[in-house]
């Protein structure tokens, strides 16, 4: 099967799309670079290409982790296989 | 911390151990050829464009500032000036500025090279008096260095600069760790690398500070972020959420800027940097990595490098940043699908088969040496042929 979102760290708990987009209901590949192994998820939103899928349910407050480090916090609660980007996730910075 | 290592084994292609460069006085070597006409300062770009556009071979590098300045500020204007004709891709320049004083300054500073440079102000003499004058001298400065030939230059006089640009999540994910990959090769070779974008590392900086290769380097490198943040947090009216990261990051996929300097991190590879350089500082401390205190803004950023030596420059981008400079070739990759087929007249370099795990890191390394090594062999970069030349000065705080 294509790898259809890749992860960076298995600590990660957000993959990349890297087809030109997923639908909502997809059964997605996903490749953990780190330690070159394969999970699935099923997508719950439209992704386009080069954003993020929630590999989790994240609450208010939690950190977003890629790269296997803090990249900021969850501002609105997410579900497994949802779209995480500026609308429900924020810097922890500035 | 996710590193690439694992990404990194195969079977890598024999690097080349030399290139055809233009060998210089001062031991150096160019990837370029350029004889340039500079301007000291604002009121003399007319006067330097004029000179260009009589002198068919030359360049004329206009900008915005040059007057009234002062302390930090100006011996920046004078270290990127002095720089840029410093430059080994420059074989000879043409100063040109309003007063005697500041001229004869870049002059003299340029002339340690043992390159041809020679003077004009325009005070008491005006712009056509001063563009005839130029212009005699310029026909023979580029006549003069259109007999100079490539040589075989060992690979070591490379001096490679690195900037990231309208990046997305697939610059982290690929094309910044293809840059990575080159300097993880080349470095053990001898080559000088450069990276920069102060703000951009905002939120990877306690682990970029780990790749200092002394304590020394390490601290300073904290030292200068944390100035760098102190005046951001200053000046941000609110947040700096309609700037980093850019409304191009964030159609890309990027959310925060702690996610952009990640990604941006990628681009040292496993390197250590050796020293942090003052924007358009010439490094001092031998062949390695250096971090250089820049603004994230692609043009700056370049021509502050440039004005520090660097002979060739690596611009992975993700979205389709179009940058270019006048003296410094700007070869870009992307491994974005989507830019390569919308604008592709702007890649030197695709390597978004790493997204289909149809290429490697290794083999996304190797094509990024061989595509660097053709354009310092001559190739024209797609942004040397579309003619963006931005040379754009930063300037620290207003002027007296």
């Amino acid at each position: 099967m294509a790898t259809d979102i890749i992860i960076h760290d298995q600590k990660d708990n957000v993959g990349v799309v890297v087809i030109e987009k997923i639908t909502p209901k997809q059964d997605c590949s996903c490749w953990i670079m780190e330690n070159d192994s394969t999970v699935n998820i099923q997508s719950m939103d439209e992704i386009p290409l080069g954003h993020k899928i929630a590999m989790i349910d994240l609450k208010e407050g939690d950190t977003i982790l890629k790269y296997g480090h803090d990249i900021g916090k969850v501002v609105k609660s997410i579900k497994k296989g949802e779209h995480v980007h500026v609308h429900n996730v924020k810097t922890k910075k500035w | 911390m996710f590193t690439m290592s694992k990404q990194r084994s195969g079977n890598n292609m024999e690097i080349p151990k030399s290139f055809l460069g233009y060998k210089r006085e001062n031991g150096r070597a160019g990837t370029r050829n350029h004889v340039i006409i500079l301007p000291v300062d604002d009121i003399s770009n007319a006067c330097a464009e004029a000179v260009s556009n009589n002198i068919k071979g030359t360049i004329a590098l206009p900008h915005s500032y040059g007057r009234l300045q002062f302390g930090a500020d100006l011996e920046l204007h004078f270290r990127t000036m002095i720089g840029t004709g410093s430059n080994p891709n420059v074989a000879a320049v043409i100063v040109i500025g309003i007063e005697p004083k500041w001229t004869k300054k870049i002059v003299d500073g340029i002339a340690k090279t043992g390159k041809p440079v020679e003077g004009f102000h325009i005070e008491r003499t005006g712009d056509i008096g001063t563009v005839m004058k130029a212009s005699k001298k310029a026909q023979e400065f580029v006549m003069w260095a259109s007999e100079k030939q490539r040589e075989e230059c060992p690979i070591s006089d490379l001096w490679i600069s690195v900037k990231c640009g309208e990046s997305d999540t697939t610059s982290g994910l690929a094309a910044n760790p293809t840059v990575g990959n080159l300097m993880d090769k080349l470095e053990p070779l001898g080559v000088h690398l450069c990276f920069g974008e102060t703000s951009e590392l905002t939120g990877a900086e306690k682990v970029c500070a780990t790749r200092g290769a002394t304590k020394e380097a390490s601290e300073k490198f904290m030292k200068t972020w944390s100035s760098y943040n102190d005046f951001i947090l200053k000046e941000a009216t609110d947040d700096l959420s309609e700037s980093q990261p850019t409304a191009g990051n964030i159609a890309g996929g990027l959310t925060t800027i702690e996610e952009k300097a990640f990604g941006n991190f990628q681009k040292i590879g496993n390197c250590k940097f050796v020293d942090v350089l003052e924007p358009a500082e010439e490094p001092k401390k031998g062949k390695g990595l250096y971090f250089m205190d820049t603004s994230s803004a692609a043009a700056e950023c370049v021509t502050l490098q440039a004005a520090a030596g660097f002979n060739i420059h690596l611009f992975p981008t993700g979205q389709g940043n179009i940058v270019g400079n006048p003296i410094e070739p700007v070869v870009k990759l992307t491994a974005n699908p989507l830019t390569v087929k919308g604008m592709g007249e702007h890649i030197d370099c695709d390597v978004s088969k790493i997204l289909s795990r149809e290429m490697n890191m290794s083999q996304a390394g190797d094509k990024l040496i061989e595509t660097t090594l053709k354009v310092a062999n001559g190739r024209l970069t797609c942004a040397e042929a579309l003619g963006h030349r931005e040379f754009v000065m930063t300037k620290l705080y207003r002027s007296a």
